[in-house]
């Protein structure tokens, strides 16, 4: 800081911190979001600012967490064209009811992520659709780093040094929500992928996209959304290499009976249903004697 | 046709888990878990917890990432969410074996099959039970392994449970590296070919 700033009294403390609000950084959050410039839709139309809910570039090993309504569209955004989003996401009214990658993967008989895919949750239904991938490399099989993971790879790990890893993000960021240790499962990737060989080879893709690259999700329950930025674990760099992340949200329609996604395949119609018929339940029961089980 | 090593050892437990089961027993560190394959074809899943602290687990992420590869085999590290090894497959003779296909659960059978399956019974109706038994519960749900289930990934992503690769007798040993809550649902799926559509007994031998 200012090596002429006084902070000796309590009074020219104050004034030294309030002479800080005024800085800007480069990896930091718009408050409010409605103030956020530069957000477009899939459509390339510009989001109104009174439907921003969220905008947040997070830096390279960073970790940001959000309730969002159900409709919200998140909108990640590929700054420099090297990032990679460790996502989870809970059912904000239950969250033991939680992403599940393997019911993800095995319902929509499909490994890969892309636009269309479903987020599934352990209770069979939609946490989150994808609606538009300009990337197309993606990764719902290979988790994110852990602290031992990170030290093996780059020398330390610790989330207070250099190279923080994804676990102990996640564990802080979803603490402030509730969550703890048990409740952190296997994530999805987006924008540092994988696929698999014949023999059950795991290839690194990688990036693919580039700078701008956006994938739009749209959650279809009331979500605990977060987001780490730590770099893929099979990422095959040897420095702690990763790009900063945009992630932007706005409020749109959950989706309906006449969107295309809700019928593209049989599985996701029967997890739309099971979706629409919680939410409808839920919402009874909170116009009665309160939240209810809604299993 | 068992696959675990016979030499000096003492057998601490064995018995035949009934079709569509579940089971949990601590494996201390040494001991092997062997988990023979009866009649073939019998997807067995498996989550593994850290006996003295649950909140470490048995993490499908972090065993695929760590070999390269989505399939186990002999010598795969069974690794935590905490990324330590948790078992080794000190020995099967079955060709690999799956963790990335998930638990079955009435949920996921809904949207796989149709509503008509909701009230068949699942691995995690299993898991859930034998939770209940040590205060544990749906908070500790988490990756799992599918035992003699075959899921293989094509070229353009493609995936699903197919016919199976395991036999009559075939089994895999486990050697446990911590005390290892092991809890199993001998899996009761009759949706997909995971049990040959005919769910059936499996023995588990604890050796020391």
């Amino acid at each position: 800081m200012d090596e002429q700033s006084d902070t000796s009294t309590t009074s020219a403390a104050r004034d030294h911190a309030r002479a800080q609000g005024a800085r800007r950084v480069a990896h930091q959050p718009t408050v409010p979001a409605r103030d956020a410039t530069g957000v477009v839709d899939r459509s390339g139309a510009p989001v109104a600012g009174d439907r921003m809910l969220w905008d947040d570039v997070v830096p390279p090993g960073g970790v940001t967490s959000r309730v969002l309504p159900r409709g919200a569209v998140v909108r990640l955004t590929d700054l420099a064209g090297d990032a990679c989003a460790n996502v989870l996401a809970y059912n904000a009214g239950q969250p033991l009811e939680r992403l599940n990658v393997a019911d993800t993967v095995k319902v929509q008989w499909r490994a890969y992520l892309g636009a269309g895919s479903l987020l599934l949750s352990d209770m069979g239904r939609v946490l989150m659709t994808v609606l538009a991938d300009t990337s197309g490399s993606h990764d719902a099989l290979c988790g994110a780093s852990n602290a031992h993971t990170n030290e093996a790879r780059y020398g330390t790990g610790g989330v207070h040094g250099p190279h923080p890893n994804a676990r102990d993000r996640f564990a802080v960021a979803l603490a402030k929500h509730g969550l703890d240790r048990r409740d952190l499962v296997p994530n999805v990737n987006f924008f540092q992928g994988v696929t698999v060989a014949d023999d059950g080879g795991l290839r690194f893709a990688g990036n693919a996209g580039g700078p701008g690259a956006f994938v739009e999700l749209r959650a279809e329950l009331p979500l605990v959304f977060a987001v780490a930025t730590t770099p893929h674990v099979l990422d095959p760099r040897p420095d702690y290499t990763v790009g900063p992340l945009r992630v932007s949200a706005w409020q749109e329609a959950p989706t309906g009976r006449g969107d295309p996604e809700w019928s593209a395949t049989p599985e996701g119609e029967r997890a739309f249903l099971q979706t629409e018929e919680f939410v409808l339940t839920m919402e009874a029961a909170a116009g009665g004697a309160g939240a209810g089980g809604g299993a | 046709m068992s696959a675990g090593n016979g030499n000096g050892t003492s057998v601490l437990y064995d018995e035949v888990l009934d079709a569509c089961a579940p089971w949990a027993h601590v494996v201390e560190p040494g001991c092997t878990l062997e988990i023979v394959d009866l009649e073939g074809n019998q997807a067995v899943d498996c989550i593994l917890y850290n006996a003295d602290d649950p909140a470490e687990r048995y993490s499908a992420p972090d065993t695929i990432t760590a070999q390269g590869n989505i399939f186990l085999r002999t010598g795969t590290q069974l690794l935590s969410n905490e990324g330590r090894p948790m078992m080794t497959i000190a020995a099967t003779n079955c060709e690999y074996h799956d963790t990335i296909g998930g638990a079955c659960s009435k949920e996921s059978n809904a949207l796989r099959y149709g509503f008509h399956t909701r009230h068949e019974h699942a691995c995690v109706e299993n898991f859930l039970l034998a939770h209940s038994w040590r205060g544990m519960g749906k908070r500790d749900m988490t990756s799992n392994i599918n035992w003699f289930m075959n899921v293989p990934v094509e070229a353009d992503g493609t995936l699903g449970i197919v016919d199976g690769i395991s036999a009559p007798g075939l089994s895999v040993a486990l050697r446990a590296h911590m005390r290892v809550l092991v809890v199993i649902s001998n899996c009761p799926q009759v949706n997909n070919p995971c049990n040959g559509f005919d769910p059936t007994p499996v023995r588990l031998l604890v050796r020391r």
